[in-house]
């Protein structure tokens, strides 16, 4: 039995989520208790098997899952001398994406279970959000493009769902509709894309797409289409509009889970450029790191500048969203323009895409961390407007501590994780060009600014009298918290395990293009 | 010439659709109308993924008692089938989304459906 | 956990712990202080706080509204958010032109390299 489970772990990876969000609507018939045990066992069930499956990553080197072969290791049919099945590649850089998805979204699950207890229509909510966890670990552990679409679909459209899921007189559907939109017309691209790959080099699995392709100015029209879409869904300035109207209209669990969701966008953004392309780029390396360095700034600094005359605390958390990502896009930016650089990516190269990828980690849980106690907060008070709000710090002592931890851990004060990331992009970009590391400064200085208005007009000042019954959150929204504030606390006291288990392993993943195509093909 | 004009019609048809869709999601102020440009769009690009495994004179991909194994491409025609399952998916959910629309704000106007913004 | 647990920053190194130990001493420090202070001091006691020789505002009236934090950093980027904000039109087909626009620029660059 355990080998069998071990042995299958990334099929169920994505099918424990799906298994859980169709048979929810059924048990949720059977009372309110069954149903909160079902979405518990859910999500425990699937942060366990993302966290073994990522241990055994860790331990034995990338794992393979080839769906209705003989072995799920045989990559090669026998009578073939390609691929032709659908298979799961999970590297080191997956392994990090699936443990960021499954840890939040237990969680996010976890947080759900109260925060969303006074609402309707409780199993459709529930079987949405597994979908969404399903779309979004099938995003990061794929080995194959068409596949990809799939579940980037899969998270769009659960996704829009669950942020017009309340309606609120109309305004979480327009968010809805936004967000619906714009993910179609991106995975639309992406799917063009797919097909002119296809239609080149009969094949769409990413490693055999990867051993064939020439770069000629077809490749370069795809990658144009895959590569624009996906920056725009992880919310890339100036394709960033969607992201605060959506995040601020969404249920804050469902919000938070739809930052990791974008993070995946960010993560096949990643796995285009550096393993699709990669050493293709080679000419115009510097053409698609400065692509992502000038998208990392614009959207670092619209993004921080735009949240600080916010009155809504989950836009303002929105558009923070925005400026972290452009972070990430930052540091990994840096990685790929000096990509072709030997001594230039040893030196600093794999250290800025180390933070820039840690960062990601941090960002996921910190950036939960906030949005949950907006929610814990718009729980208790019922407005989200920072206008009204105040004094909350008398009556919701816990829930300040958990949006201090935060907010000092996305404005990058030590000692909180996001400090130990934002150090290592500081420190490899100011060898890059001291400029873009200024910037990066400044632009953590604006949120540090921006967090302590929030922090005051929510937690400071006397109690106020509308707010007199205020209460602390319940014990699950607490413990959903507690999860992501501890990862916050213990990555920033102890950030070094975190880089050479998890970070370092992901960069060489996403630097070694030839070892991603050698496990498909056996060096072939 | 003729010949080869016909052969490369559908890729004119897809490039044709798209900008239609395009400029119907970019230039219209209706919400419909906008579903309809993206619906155009899909279509675009199904049609797109069909035709890269087209052959002339080619049979369907079914090998039993096939006449002869000059087949089109079946792997395309998956590729669009779901494609086409997702597309309902999406444009079900957004008519609907439209419709909620309409009833809370009694317009359809893109232009003023905007609560959110700034 | 290591006590000599570092970050190796490629071009330093940085030590959580030593930073908690940092604090730990300012602590201390200022414990230190505050023990030196007097201690036959009493809340309620002595004069009202001195605010620019004027009345000290009932408790409850002294909250101030978030619009009013940052007021003067608003003003002085006046012509920065004129232009900014407008950008953020909330409406769809706009959106949709932005993402569209960035491709096309994209094309061109990427065929043009």
């Amino acid at each position: 039995m355990d080998t069998f489970v071990m042995r299958h772990l990334p099929a169920l990876l994505i099918a424990t989520p799906l298994f859980a969000a169709f048979l929810m609507p059924l048990v949720g018939t059977a009372g309110r208790t069954a149903r909160n045990a079902w979405a518990f066992l859910g999500a425990l069930l699937t942060a366990a098997i993302g966290l073994t499956l990522a241990w055994k990553v860790w331990t034995t080197g990338t794992v393979l899952y080839v769906f209705g072969a003989a072995t799920p290791q045989q990559t090669l049919p026998p009578d073939a001398a390609f691929p032709i099945r659908i298979m799961f590649q999970v590297d080191a850089m997956s392994a990090l994406m699936a443990v960021i998805a499954s840890l939040s979204a237990l969680g996010i699950t976890i947080y759900s279970l109260s925060a969303e207890s006074k609402q309707s229509g409780l199993e459709t909510f529930y079987a949405m959000l597994f979908l969404l966890i399903a779309g979004v670990l099938g995003m990061v552990v794929t080995g194959d493009l068409f596949n990809f679409f799939i579940f980037l679909e899969i998270s769009s459209l659960a996704g829009a769902a669950l942020v017009a899921y309340r309606i609120d007189d109309g305004v979480a559907v327009e968010a809805g509709l936004k967000y619906a939109l714009l993910s179609t017309v991106g995975a639309l691209a992406v799917l063009t894309a797919i097909g002119m790959l296809f239609a080149q080099y009969n094949a769409l699995n990413m490693a055999t797409l990867a051993s064939r392709l020439q770069f000629t100015a077809l490749d370069k029209v795809a990658l144009v289409l895959l590569a624009v879409p996906l920056a725009m869904k992880c919310g890339a300035v100036p394709m960033h509009f969607w992201t605060p109207d959506t995040y601020t209209t969404a249920p804050s669990s469902v919000t938070a889970f739809l930052v990791v969701s974008s993070q995946a966008s960010l993560y096949g953004l990643f796995r285009i450029l550096y393993t699709l392309y990669g050493d293709l780029l080679q000419f115009s390396w510097a053409t698609f790191g400065w692509f992502l360095i000038v998208l990392g700034i614009l959207s670092m600094f619209i993004g921080v500048t735009m949240a600080i005359p916010q009155k809504d605390v989950k836009r303002l958390m929105a558009y923070h969203a925005v400026s972290q990502t452009g972070y990430m896009l930052l540091g990994v930016g840096v990685g790929l323009a000096v990509l072709g650089n030997a001594d230039a990516l040893a030196k600093y190269g794999k250290t800025a895409m180390a933070g820039g990828l840690f960062h990601i980690i941090n960002h996921a849980m910190y950036k939960g961390l906030l949005f949950l106690t907006a929610g814990a907060v718009f729980y208790r008070c019922g407005t989200r407007n920072l206008n009204k709000l105040g004094g909350l710090g008398h009556t919701m002592p816990w829930t300040m501590v958990f949006f201090m931890i935060g907010a000092l851990a996305i404005a990058g004060v030590p000692p909180f994780n996001g400090f130990a990331s934002k150090l290592l992009i500081y420190e490899s970009v100011f060898r890059f060009s001291p400029f873009l590391s200024i910037i990066a400064m400044i632009v953590s200085i604006l949120t540090l600014a921006s967090f302590v208005k929030v922090f005051h007009s929510m937690f400071m000042g006397p109690p106020r009298a509308e707010f007199a019954a205020a209460r602390e959150v319940p014990a699950p929204m607490f413990i959903g918290m507690a999860i992501l504030a501890l990862f916050v606390v213990v990555a920033g006291l102890a950030p070094q395990p975190f880089i050479e288990h998890m970070i370092n392993p992901a960069v060489d993943a996403l630097v070694d293009r030839a070892g991603y195509i050698a496990a498909i093909l056996g060096g072939r | 010439m003729m010949s080869y004009l016909l052969l490369k019609l559908p890729y004119f048809t897809v490039v044709v659709l798209t900008l239609l869709g395009l400029a119907a999601m970019v230039f219209k102020k209706n919400l419909i109308k906008i579903l309809m440009g993206l619906s155009l769009l899909e279509s675009a690009v199904n049609l797109f993924l069909i035709v890269t495994g087209y052959r002339t004179d080619g049979v369907a991909p079914i090998y039993t008692n096939a006449p002869s194994l000059h087949m089109t491409l079946p792997t395309v025609q998956a590729l669009t089938l779901t494609s086409i399952v997702i597309g309902v998916a999406t444009s079900a959910m957004m008519l609907s989304f439209a419709m909620v629309i309409y009833k809370k704000y009694g317009t359809v106007n893109a232009e003023k459906v905007k609560k959110l913004k700034g | 956990m290591d006590p000599t647990q570092t970050l190796a920053t490629g071009s330093g190194y940085w030590s959580p712990l030593l930073w908690l130990l940092a604090l730990v001493v300012g602590l201390a420090v200022a414990l230190v202080i505050r023990s030196r202070g007097r201690k036959d001091f009493r809340e309620g006691e002595g004069r009202a706080p001195f605010i620019s020789g004027n009345k000290e505002p009932e408790q409850g009236g002294g909250h101030i509204p978030a619009s009013n934090i940052y007021w003067g950093f608003l003003e002085s980027m006046k012509s920065y958010y004129g232009r900014l904000v407008p950008v953020h039109t909330g409406v769809p087909t706009d959106y949709v032109a932005w993402l569209l626009g960035i491709m096309a620029l994209m094309l061109i660059i990427g065929l043009a390299t």
